[in-house]
């Protein structure tokens, strides 16, 4: 979660108002951010499970792919991702992967493509912040000529997560057609923005990119609503690995698959017919003939949490994988955890154990999410 | 009277035996608390070996024997109840009591004045 570092932490636009809420800030990845408020982890927790949480998530890295035509940027990314983006309709998001010639994983993005005028020659992606250095030298890399990748300074993010986001939101933009990963162009409270239905919570709710200098205004706005609560990164931790979702640099990273990793729906089908992403033949091997490990969502008995690098023991005793990303689970009630077990082992129901100081927790294999999902799928309403 | 250690640990020392937490400032720093794993009873300790660890939502935290001594009793309530160390830290979330071996140990603990001093230098 946190990391020791001499360079000088950057700060978002908001850093000044964190530290009015009472914001305790700690560095992560480059940046002072807020761990958490006044209320703490656990009942900012609750709060976006039951309410509406909002997270300055400006730290994220906004770039822009763009070139002369449509189907020149999508190729382009294309060459780096397995996904779909040339039948990427305007106006939808869609959850993705850089990935090296050999497969592994490079950094996950999420992609937008404008509706409108935009999206005739660009698409926009979300880059974790501490990979944005190493995507932009990485993408810059592949693309040919004509396509461009930038990064505009002066950019802010937000995410307001939680049953009662979209009842907020629509006091200030029109976001009543959005579904999940739909995006719009559009206006809060008459400020220009872009708004998707999306998140990292496992729970319904938005993503507003907007102006550093809007920032803080429309912030003020959203807290100034009674559903509103500000999270810190702590609870948005705890929020991601009971929604099942890797954190990079923790949960996935150049040392892993897609499909090790459980996201072989990152690779479209239309890729898989063509095998022509990177890694394609180490990849379409591994999703015929499985991998040798594989993520897995880990339910301990007991209170007692299970933290990254501890190991996960078979019922001899023997390593059979490690916890990737583990701690309490405030909705679940319990701890929870995620890691990398023998394939053998991935079935879930399956008993093992998890070794914290010496003692053996009784674990089982779980199916991920811990929470259920409540996103607010197109198909679905 | 209650005497501090830079790792945050609070003794109160009474005839022989000592009664150790950790401070308000440290169940703050910590957030929620989940689970505390305490020593057993009749654990011999040395002074700033590791006598209990606190987890947090976010982290694994370890509390050190601020003196020497035998633990003769834990403070069984925090099993069930580990949010009272957030509660009450100098109070009824208390860890446990040792049976002092070295009294001179105590003699090296700020007390709550300085220790007040040393955390606002933080």
């Amino acid at each position: 979660m946190t990391e020791a570092t001499d360079a000088p932490l950057r700060e978002t636009p908001l850093a000044s108002l964190h530290r009015e809420l009472g914001g305790r800030m700690v560095p992560f990845a480059g940046y002072a951010m807020p761990v958490q408020y006044q209320a703490g982890i656990m009942a900012e927790h609750r709060h976006t499970r039951t309410a509406a949480g909002l997270f300055d998530v400006s730290h994220m890295g906004q770039a822009q792919l763009r070139g002369p035509d449509y189907a020149t940027v999508a190729a382009a990314l294309e060459k780096v991702t397995p996904g779909d983006f040339q039948n990427l309709a305007p106006g939808r998001m869609r959850y993705s992967l850089l990935m090296t010639p050999e497969g592994t994983i490079v950094d996950d993005i999420m992609v937008v493509r404008p509706a409108g005028k935009s999206g005739e020659t660009c698409l926009n992606i979300v880059f974790n912040a501490a990979r944005v250095a190493v995507d932009e030298a990485f993408v810059g890399t592949h693309l040919p000529s004509a396509v461009r990748l930038e990064l505009p300074p002066h950019r802010a993010m937000l995410a307001l997560q939680g049953p009662k986001a979209v009842d907020v939101m629509l006091r200030h933009a029109a976001v009543g057609d959005l579904r999940f990963m739909d995006s719009v162009a559009t206006t809060f409270d008459g400020i220009p923005v872009a708004i998707t239905r999306s998140g990292y919570t496992g729970e319904d709710g938005f993503e507003i990119y907007l102006s550093a200098s809007d920032a803080e205004a429309i912030t003020r706005t959203l807290l100034a609503e009674p559903e509103v609560k500000p999270i810190g990164l702590g609870a948005r931790d705890s929020l991601r690995l009971e929604a099942g979702l890797p954190l990079y640099g923790h949960d996935i990273d150049e040392t892993t698959t897609p499909v090790e990793a459980d996201l072989g729906f990152a690779i479209s089908p239309r890729r898989r017919a063509a095998a022509d992403f990177p890694g394609a033949i180490r990849i379409l091997d591994e999703l015929t003939r499985g991998t040798r490990r594989r993520r897995v969502g880990l339910r301990i008995d007991g209170k007692l949490p299970a933290r990254e690098g501890a190991a996960i023991v078979g019922e001899g005793g023997e390593t059979i994988g490690r916890v990737t990303s583990g701690g309490f689970g405030p909705t679940v009630d319990a701890p929870v955890a995620m890691g990398y077990v023998d394939a053998a082992h991935a079935a879930p129901g399956g008993a093992v154990a998890i070794d914290v100081r010496g003692r053996a927790l009784p674990t089982r294999i779980s199916p991920m999410p811990f929470v259920e999902h409540r996103y607010r799928r197109r198909s679905a309403g | 009277m209650t005497g501090y250690t830079r790792d945050h640990e609070w003794i109160a020392a009474a005839g022989g035996e000592a009664t150790v937490g950790i401070s308000h400032y440290a169940q703050d720093q910590l957030g929620d608390v989940v689970f505390v794993e305490l020593p057993q009873v009749g654990k011999q300790l040395r002074k700033g070996d590791v006598a209990a660890v606190v987890e947090s939502v976010k982290a694994a935290s370890e509390v050190f024997a601020p003196v020497s001594g035998e633990v003769v009793a834990v403070n069984e309530t925090l099993t069930g109840d580990p949010a009272l160390v957030n509660r009450s830290p100098e109070g009824d979330g208390w860890f446990m009591r040792l049976r002092v071996t070295d009294p001179t140990e105590l003699e090296g603990l700020m007390d709550e004045a300085s220790y007040k001093a040393f955390v606002d230098t933080i």
